[in-house]
């Protein structure tokens, strides 16, 4: 099989679940922890989305599924038109696809130098002779302002401070000139006066080379500074989709709302009101709630309805679709019924 | 000068020693604190906001190269203290802490319940275990943590309800004073809005004092009435927390309230460029001077704290 994704569509993500099995003492299976459960969308040339949501949401998972570091239990990527799917196709896959890690120190072996760790991925894929990969390596380093480059070559990871480390992280997902960038919070480690400069370099990059990028995050603030769509997570699933601004001005799903509700501006007037939170933890993995994930939190909850099936994507407003019962066109004509009634 | 408020602290220095030289983590720090109010101190990573709080609490590494200063707690130096005096008067009796990653500082073999109940225990404030299970009890219901989570492992709690043991743990003793380290910045949003409610919950119902430090400015205006900013080891600038998150007035304060991404509004985002000075040979005028943009003369020399609007002090020539 080999199904054509539409038009324009760089990266198409079709029905992917990852599980991870757990087991006690190695070998008994206990269960499963259904880390991404379900997941599609399309993603276009040039253009960046954000993922966003909690920790346990399967945002990392879907990040790392969609690098190819873990394998899908179902489900399908489809990247340039071409299957992902066994040894082959994952070495070319990952030739053009970039990886922006979340802990810039974690991530830079210790004992490698700035030139080492950039020439790495070209000696792999085979990039000769010498002098090619030279120039590459020139290339990024300006590229990501890491200047003048020839004192920053000989230089090892612990000589480069906090934002200089995620630049280089930067140049090294640039390295292979990939056509997808997938950047899983690359500035939550940082301070607040180097985030802005670390986005901005991704933002710029994504625009000169016309770069898709996916920008995964829990800070929901910083989304509106840097891309077009917005995917909300929650237990594994999309909750919501829409324009940046789409979301954060009429956010549709109770989750959403309680988010946005969450995060507060610098406003001395914070400190004087108690913000509402939805009660309870997010939801075990392992044995999910039925049916919409959030009813046991969600203070919209319609019994009978919510906990039964699990709700599928409504589209209230043309391109922003939300997976909550309240925009089922149906229902919201019976709840009209009753309350007439 | 002994001061009237609840935490004075007056020139106070922490150098460490290195094989390099001492490295400045706290230099001349002067803040004063009033009771059932909150100071929030703001400063990037390395700006000695951490050592400025385990300074006063005295919970210091081994490589101390200079310790001095005053701190004044109800009117009493502290800082004459003995290390016993201390340990038995001062610490966790009147000054409680709630380190960084405090949720992973619990011990993962001991009940929770336990474990909050400890420091009573020790200060010999609870003569029987069933006295201080009744006062975790007690913080236990203050921070929002259901009762039968006392004999629980802290591996059965998730990062929220671990955070809020922790301030159990703090609160445990009564204190005057809770140093926050950092008390949100590992916690998904939904948790932080939580933690926060709690905190303000807390500082209404018991009058609680707290010294806020944190590096994230807008989850800090949740809970501050003063603030200060620290850069490179010494406070920049100290104001009421009203008109610094409307109009801060050093120009370190302006460039870092830029950074701060805002949801709502539209502006555009700034960064501060260069990379703060090593707190080992720091330059002797301004130590902000390299990065900042309103940069003259008179900041080769060391700004003195200008006073401003009365109650503000700013340590910048620009207000001389």
């Amino acid at each position: 099989m080999n199904a054509t994704t539409s038009d324009g569509a760089l990266l198409s993500v079709r029905g992917l679940h990852t599980c991870f099995e757990l087991r006690r003492w190695g070998f008994i299976r206990v269960g499963h922890v259904r880390a991404l459960d379900g997941v599609s969308f399309e993603l276009g040339r040039g253009e960046a989305v954000a993922i966003v949501g909690e920790s346990g949401s399967g945002k990392s998972t879907l990040a790392k599924t969609i690098l190819g570091l873990h394998l899908p239990t179902k489900g399908e990527i489809f990247f340039d038109g071409r299957t992902v799917r066994g040894q082959e196709d994952l070495q070319w896959y990952r030739s053009h696809v970039g990886y922006v890690q979340q802990d810039p120190y974690g991530a830079l072996p210790p004992f490698m130098n700035v030139q080492r760790i950039l020439e790495e991925p070209l000696l792999i894929n085979g990039v000769t002779p010498k002098e090619r990969r030279l120039y590459r390596i020139n290339k990024v380093l300006d590229e990501v302002k890491l200047t003048p480059v020839d004192d920053f070559l000989p230089r090892f990871p612990h000589m480069l401070s906090g934002g200089q480390q995620q630049r280089l992280v930067v140049a090294r997902a640039m390295i292979l000139e990939p056509q997808l960038i997938v950047a899983d919070e690359p500035v939550s480690m940082l301070d607040a006066s180097v985030r802005v400069e670390i986005l901005q370099l991704l933002r710029g990059l994504q625009a000169r080379h016309n770069l898709s990028l996916i920008y995964i995050t829990h800070d929901l603030s910083t989304v509106r500074y840097f891309c077009e769509r917005v995917f909300v997570m929650y237990g594994g699933k999309i909750i919501e989709q829409a324009r940046v601004g789409q979301l954060i001005d009429s956010p549709r799903h109770p989750y959403t709302q309680a988010l946005l509700a969450a995060i507060p501006d610098p406003d001395p007037a914070n400190a004087t009101r108690i913000r509402p939170v939805p009660a309870g933890e997010p939801p075990s993995l392992l044995h999910p709630p039925s049916g919409c994930r959030f009813h046991p939190r969600c203070p919209a909850f319609m019994k009978g309805i919510c906990e039964v099936e699990v709700p599928p994507d409504f589209e209230p407003s043309s391109g922003h679709m939300v997976a909550c019962y309240l925009y089922d066109p149906s229902i919201e004509q019976m709840r009209r019924g009753v309350s007439r009634a | 000068m002994t001061s009237n408020g609840l935490l004075s602290v007056e020139n106070l220095h922490l150098y460490f020693r290195t094989l390099k030289g001492p490295v400045q983590a706290v230099d001349g720090v002067s803040l004063t604190l009033q009771r059932g109010r909150t100071v929030v101190v703001v400063g990037e990573s390395g700006c000695g906001k951490t050592s400025l709080g385990r300074a006063i609490l005295r919970l210091l590494p081994r490589n101390v190269h200079t310790y001095t200063g005053k701190v004044w707690l109800n009117g009493l130096d502290v800082m004459t203290l003995s290390e016993e005096q201390f340990r038995k008067q001062v610490r966790w009796i009147r000054i409680a802490l709630v380190p960084q990653a405090a949720m992973n500082s619990l011990n993962p073999v001991l009940r929770v319940g336990d474990q909050v109940a400890e420091p009573l225990i020790i200060h010999g404030r609870a003569h029987t275990s069933e006295e201080a299970r009744k006062s975790a009890a007690e913080v236990f219901r203050h921070v929002g943590v259901p009762i039968d989570f006392l004999d629980r492992y802290p591996f059965e709690l998730s990062g929220g309800m671990r955070q809020r043991v922790a301030l159990a743990m703090a609160l445990i003793t009564q204190p005057d004073l809770i140093i926050l380290d950092e008390p949100t910045s590992a916690l998904d949003v939904l948790t932080q809005a939580n933690i926060m409610n709690v905190l303000k919950t807390i500082k209404r119902e018991l009058g609680m004092s707290f010294f806020l430090i944190t590096h994230d400015i807008a989850t800090s205006s949740e809970l501050a009435d003063d603030a200060a900013v620290m850069y490179a080891g010494q406070v920049v600038e100290t104001s009421r927390a009203g008109q610094f998150f409307k109009e801060p007035l050093h120009p370190y304060s302006r460039l870092l309230m830029a950074s701060v991404p805002t949801l709502h509004d539209d502006k555009a985002l700034g960064f501060i460029p260069g990379q703060p000075p090593s707190l080992i040979n720091p330059p002797t005028g301004c130590r902000f001077a390299d990065r900042c943009p309103a940069r003259f003369h008179k900041c080769s020399e060391e700004p003195p704290l200008f006073t401003v609007d009365s109650d503000r002090l700013v340590k910048c020539w620009l207000y001389a």
